[in-house]
């Protein structure tokens, strides 16, 4: 039978809609494979259930029919049955008496009725509030106002936060009836009548549709934004004075999209044209009255950038310096101004060049810029253009422009020397800062979002190939959290396995553009014909070694005490490989993977186990060297074999 | 076209008719019409209320000299509060912009999350700023707590921005152009004291003095919080006047800030301050309406 629930509330956050619509299935067993839409006011499970629960039955085994005639009406007793109503089956021990007994289903609807409540308040929201009954009131995302509940013809009777349910939806807040009569057949097509698209998939299309018609660049995250603040969206096409055009584009199209939601378009590849594409939450603008209103807002916004970056000249941003003591980093840390003064330090030390130490200087100066305060998310951005404005040296101002980068996983890391260095020390000094005075995150809490700032440290250092060793730019718990960080990002961002990110982290971490040459190493290796000898060797020699508690401390093979035959043969092969001194850590897994037949021949023939102690100490130090020559690439032991898996 | 009193005229008369008090504005500074004790206090307790008034706000730091068209150290907020919401709140909202000229089937509306908290006040809501063909017009809240207190009639709060409203439906880009009056523009009203306060905000404001009259205020209003205990007829206690000493210290707080006067450290111990004082002001008025609403309870 045809089921309908909606769930009409008040304007739902866009983007807590989809994960929603995603959870709701997962709620309640009924729905299990529902069909699931949401607008801003409504969400609606749409799905095929049966009339009635299916029957149980249970099969209750009686006394056997040889049993006497008290047994059998015992047991049919027992069940509230009479005799002739038991019915005989044979088993493995003869003919026994059954009582098959089978409770009927109850219809859908009544289980129905105590199940939607629970589902409604099951569905998970970041944020909840009350709105009724005070505190102790029901919570939800928004008020709810309306209901819809259907099975089949029927209405599902039930009451959530005062609301019954019925068949009564409502329509498009303007457009449409505050009062429809709908059945689960008609009801997206008199939502439709009524200025509603239920599907968002339709929305959606319809968005690009139009807006692509009027010259829109399409991005994505607005795309979904706009899909979930409409329930009938039309696009309409803006324009601005060409004159704004001056302003840098970065500026323009933040106005543009984060705050207006319009879409931009391009005259070209990166070019903007003076024109917008706004999304209506209506079927259109015949008198042109939205346009109108659009583009007056447009141009209030772009008037006070233009305000903002006259008057932020007035002040050069090196002369900001002494103002950033008013503004404050964390309340233990003090200010900009003393952030600015160790990330200069560190620049310094991190062996940063001029441009790169004018940089930090100047960095965080666009904080006290009319322009940030108003665009936040123009951060740096709006410091390296005034930078540039300002006459600032091209590597100074690029730097500044790009230290906030990489943002996310996905963005790409600065592209200049200078803007890599102070990323990495701003990041640096901010993880270290929080980490000192207490405030590392703790589960699901990250406050000073120091996992992305992480998450930029191990990007620039691993992508932009620094040397920098390790154990000297972090210690302790921040060395701990920064480990973890590396290994999620070699294992999900450049897709190494588990076990062999495990088994190059545990040979030793230098600089992570070493890691990351060892890691490729280790995978090239991996499904080659030479990893197996690799890799038993490892364990032998690392059985050997621990079982003879052996620690070789630095010493060297004694070539005197070494026998002829395979102990002088592996001796040998190692010396000439470590003379070679090949550093490409691929060809040296390659070239001691060929000891393979050597070292077999040492197992078979020499007993390590030797009488004379000297001679003992001797074989485990060659076997100690040999291994040190490829464990410390990586720690083959870490690596899961097939054998392993058996 | 109406003028800016006009739009002002039709939007009381509306909510009058709605059952809302019409207060006239409060006469100590306040940074939002939240700020008031016809918000701040009457939300808390048990007792419905509903009330609208039109509230001069005072933001320092937002003054521009009257230079900037579209900023303003003092604004004018038509304050609306009905507690608790009715269901249909947001269509008599809609209502309103009807009653003031706006044919919504002619016009884009939505409602954009935005959820509202004063740290000062210990308040917080859920809501939307209501966008109107792209314009932020309104700010509509769903009050969670108040004083640091949960809220028992769940209120909604309508803040109306009356300049932007205004300056949308007269059509000019600029507030200062707005037709007040027949014949008196925005300007002719208003820009004296938007230029002249900027000047004193930013640059003459004593603060020494804004220092030592945030202290008095901050213990003339510490003292009373401290002498209900002991008073014998709770329910005479001047609550009221310990409340006018919070926002005379958040006024005070806000005037600092805009001589860029508190320090980084200080910032956050300064608001602190005010919200203790805000929280412990919320919780006799509190008590009092409790004590209040017993007798009543006990004659029915």
């Amino acid at each position: 039978m045809n089921f309908l629930l909606e769930i009409g509330t008040e304007e739902i956050p866009h983007w807590m809609i989809p994960r929603a619509v995603e959870d709701i299935p997962a709620t309640g067993s009924p729905w299990t494979g529902a069909q699931v839409e949401a607008t801003p006011r409504r969400l609606v499970v749409l799905a095929d259930l049966p009339e009635r629960q299916a029957d149980d039955v249970f099969e209750h085994q009686g006394p056997p029919v040889s049993a006497g005639q008290n047994a059998v009406q015992g047991f049919a007793k027992k069940y509230g049955v009479s005799v002739d109503q038991l019915r005989q089956v044979e088993t493995a021990k003869g003919p026994y008496f059954q009582y098959r007994e089978v409770v009927p289903g109850r219809p859908f609807i009544e289980v129905l009725v105590e199940l939607i409540p629970d589902l409604i308040r099951n569905i998970y929201w970041p944020k909840t509030m009350y709105w009724t009954g005070g505190k102790a009131g029901p919570r939800f995302i928004r008020p709810i106002r309306w209901i819809v509940a259907l099975l089949g013809g029927d209405v599902i009777p039930f009451e959530i936060a005062g609301v019954k349910s019925g068949n009564l939806t409502q329509g498009h807040r303007i457009l449409g009836s505050s009062s429809i009569p709908v059945t689960t057949a008609n009801y997206e097509s008199e939502l439709r009548k009524n200025f509603v698209i239920l599907s968002a998939h339709q929305r959606r299309e319809k968005i690009v549709t139009e807006a692509v018609q009027l010259g829109a660049k399409i991005d994505p995250d607005l795309l979904e934004t706009l899909t979930y603040t409409t329930e009938y969206p039309t696009a309409i096409r803006g324009d601005f004075d060409r004159g704004y055009l001056e302003l840098p584009a970065e500026v323009l199209t933040t106005v543009m999209k984060h705050h207006q939601k319009y879409f931009a378009v391009e005259s070209g590849p990166g070019v903007l044209a003076p024109h917008f594409v706004a999304v209506m939450n209506t079927s259109g603008d015949p008198e042109g009255l939205v346009k109108k209103g659009n583009e007056r807002v447009l141009r209030a916004r772009f008037n006070d950038a233009r305000f903002f970056w006259d008057v932020d000249q007035q002040k050069k941003l090196a002369d900001r310096i002494e103002d950033l003591a008013h503004v404050t980093f964390q309340a233990k840390l003090g200010s900009y101004k003393e952030k600015t003064e160790r990330v200069a330090a560190l620049v310094k030390e991190l062996g940063g060049n001029e441009h790169a130490q004018r940089a930090a200087l100047l960095c965080k100066c666009d904080l006290t810029t009319e322009m940030v305060k108003e665009f936040t998310d123009l951060q740096g951005i709006v410091g390296g253009l005034y930078a540039k404005a300002q006459g600032e040296a091209e590597p100074v101002w690029r730097a500044i422009y790009e230290h906030y980068q990489p943002v996310s996983m996905e963005d790409s890391i600065p592209a200049t020397a200078e803007g890599q260095i102070v990323a990495l020390a701003d990041k640096l000094d901010t993880l270290r800062g929080c980490f000192a005075v207490g405030l590392a995150p703790t589960g699901s809490k990250d406050p000073f979002a120091l996992r992305r700032a992480a998450q930029g440290v191990v990007k620039i250092l691993a992508e932009a190939r620094l040397e920098y060793r390790l154990d000297e730019l972090f210690s302790g718990a921040l060395r701990e959290f920064l480990l973890e960080r590396m290994q999620y990002y070699f294992r999900e961002v450049r897709g190494y396995k588990y076990d062999e990110v495990n088994a190059v982290f545990a040979a030793g971490t230098g600089t992570l553009a070493d890691v990351q040459d060892r890691l490729a190493a280790l995978a090239a290796i991996r499904p080659t014909e030479n990893f197996e000898p690799l890799a038993a060797s490892c364990k032998r020699i690392r059985n050997i070694l621990k079982q003879a508690e052996f620690h070789a401390n630095g010493a060297a093979v004694k070539s005197e005490l070494l026998e002829a035959g395979p102990e002088r043969d592996l001796a040998d092969r190692l010396s000439g490989f470590v003379r070679a001194g090949e550093t490409d850590y691929f060809k040296r897994l390659v070239a001691i993977a060929t000891f393979r037949p050597q070292v077999d021949l040492f197992f078979d023939k020499v007993l390590v186990n030797a009488q004379d102690p000297n001679v003992r100490t001797n074989r485990l130090t060659l076997l100690s060297t040999l291994l040190r020559e490829f464990s410390t690439i990586a720690d083959f032991s870490e690596i899961v074999t097939s054998g392993d898996m058996k | 076209m109406d003028t800016f009193q006009d739009t002002v005229f039709k939007l009381k008369r509306y909510w009058a008719d709605r059952g809302a008090i019409i207060q006239e504005p409060y006469d100590v500074e306040v940074g939002a019409g939240t700020m008031c004790p016809e918000t701040f206090l009457r939300v808390l307790g048990p007792k419905p209320y509903r009330v609208a008034y039109v509230q001069p706000s005072r933001r320092p730091a937002d003054g521009r000299y009257g230079e900037n068209p579209n900023r303003l150290y003092k604004h004018q907020q038509l304050q609306v509060i009905l507690k608790p919401s009715p269901e249909d709140v947001l269509d008599q909202y809609l209502g309103s912009l009807a009653a003031i000229g706006i044919d919504l089937s002619k016009h884009d509306i939505k409602f954009e999350e935005d959820n509202w908290e004063s740290p000062t006040l210990g308040a917080w809501g859920i809501g939307w700023q209501v966008m109107l063909d792209g314009l932020e017009i309104t700010q509509f809240t769903y009050f969670q707590q108040c004083g640091g207190l949960d809220l028992d009639l769940v209120p909604a709060e309508i803040t109306y921005g009356l300049e932007r409203i205004v300056a949308f439906l007269q059509g000019v880009d600029s507030v200062y152009e707005i037709e007040w009056a027949p014949g008196f523009k925005y300007a002719d009203v208003r820009f004296a004291d938007e230029l002249q306060f900027s000047i004193y905000n930013f640059e003459m404001a004593n603060v020494d003095r804004l220092w030592r009259l945030l202290s008095e205020y901050e213990a003339e209003c510490k003292e009373l919080l401290k002498a209900y205990e002991k008073y014998p007829d709770k329910q005479r206690f001047p609550v009221l006047p310990a409340y006018d000493q919070v926002l005379k210290c958040s006024h005070v707080f806000n005037l600092l800030d805009a001589r860029g006067a508190i320090s980084v450290t200080e910032r956050v111990g300064v608001i602190k301050r005010v919200r203790d004082l805000a929280v412990g002001t919320a919780r006799l008025w509190m008590e009092q309406q409790q004590l209040a609403q017993e007798p009543e309870e006990a004659a029915a």
